[in-house]
């Protein structure tokens, strides 16, 4: 039997890794999409785990809608992506400090 | 270990081992590989806590539909391989001590002592008669029925979203375009236009027969 502590220190592995790849990767603005989209994932692997161990459905529903939220914003987030290429001709986050913030 | 506990290490040690590949390979392209592997394995673990549906879920819509899109971007973007992995070591230090940072605060709450076996108990799991996919079907169309129909909302303004910032139209020199509003509206006299004219007799014109004899 899979305790519930194996599935809660799975899915905080993946969001350690997730995490550094967002400290580690700033030359490409693609990894860092696919770091938070490896997040979203260690976050709804608690969700799924806590609806397995208290019997409670909602917790799986909970998921589905961020799954639906999630590919959503990966397509507007790539989009985004594409058309600062088209403008900069780099998705370097370095180069992109316009708005100097 | 059972057999039970085996499968799980194996499947939660390809994803960690994905995940950290992803975010260290040079190449964009292998690194949506190795994304690709650890949303699989993860669609694994998911099913091993009873989660059937949103495993498969995962596999077909994340690795079918979300991963094609990140490929099709990469293959789009061209992408300096050399610069990319520029403050890599730089950042590695403090990526590092956050990442670790943040794990043993998350051990030390989430370790076996606060949701161990002993402590939580076996889940009783699913009475018979009734599969995962049902379970969560009959909640989410009549419960959750609004916010499903917000999330259908929320995809629609996804697509036209991505494809309202992406669609370019080039200047009309550079490229023909079809005025569609124009090829509807047209009549059929805009088109064709009947002549009268005489009709031409031709002459029949005697063929010489030079090759026979």
């Amino acid at each position: 039997m899979i305790a519930l502590s194996d599935f809660l220190l799975f899915g905080a592995v993946l969001f350690m890794i997730s995490m550094a790849g967002i400290f580690l990767n700033r030359k490409n603005v693609i990894i860092l999409l696919m770091s938070i989209e490896l997040l979203l994932l260690a976050v709804n692997t608690n969700l799924v785990a806590f609806s397995h161990y208290l019997n409670d459905v909602t917790g799986q529903i909970f998921v589905f809608f961020i799954l639906t939220v999630a590919a959503a914003e990966a397509a507007i987030g790539l989009a985004i992506v594409v058309l600062v290429y088209r403008k900069r001709k780099s998705i370097n986050v370095d180069d992109l400090g316009t708005l100097k913030g | 270990m059972t057999f039970e506990l085996f499968i799980f290490y194996l499947l939660a040690s390809i994803a960690v081992i994905s995940g950290v590949m992803m975010i260290s390979v040079n190449n964009a392209v292998k690194a949506t590989m190795w994304l690709v592997l650890a949303f699989i394995a993860t669609a694994g673990v998911w099913i091993m806590a009873q989660a059937e549906f949103l495993g498969l879920v995962l596999i077909l819509v994340y690795v079918g539909a979300v991963m094609v899109l990140f490929l099709f971007v990469v293959m789009m973007v061209d992408i300096n391989i050399s610069a990319m992995k520029e403050g890599f070591t730089q950042y590695l230090p403090i990526g590092a001590m956050a990442a670790i940072a943040i794990f043993a605060m998350m051990y030390m709450v989430l370790g076996t002592e606060h949701f161990g076996l002993e402590v939580t108990g076996v889940p009783a799991g699913l009475p018979e008669g009734i599969n995962n996919t049902k379970s969560i079907a009959i909640p989410l169309y009549t419960t959750h029925a609004y916010a499903f129909v917000l999330a259908a909302v929320l995809l629609l303004l996804g697509i036209v979203a991505a494809i309202a910032l992406t669609l370019r139209r080039r200047p009309t020199g550079e490229v023909l375009y079809q005025d569609i509003d124009k090829q509807v509206q047209t009549l059929a006299e805009d088109r064709f236009r009947m002549v009268k004219m005489d009709s031409v007799v031709e002459k029949q014109v005697p063929v010489k027969d030079e090759g026979e004899k």
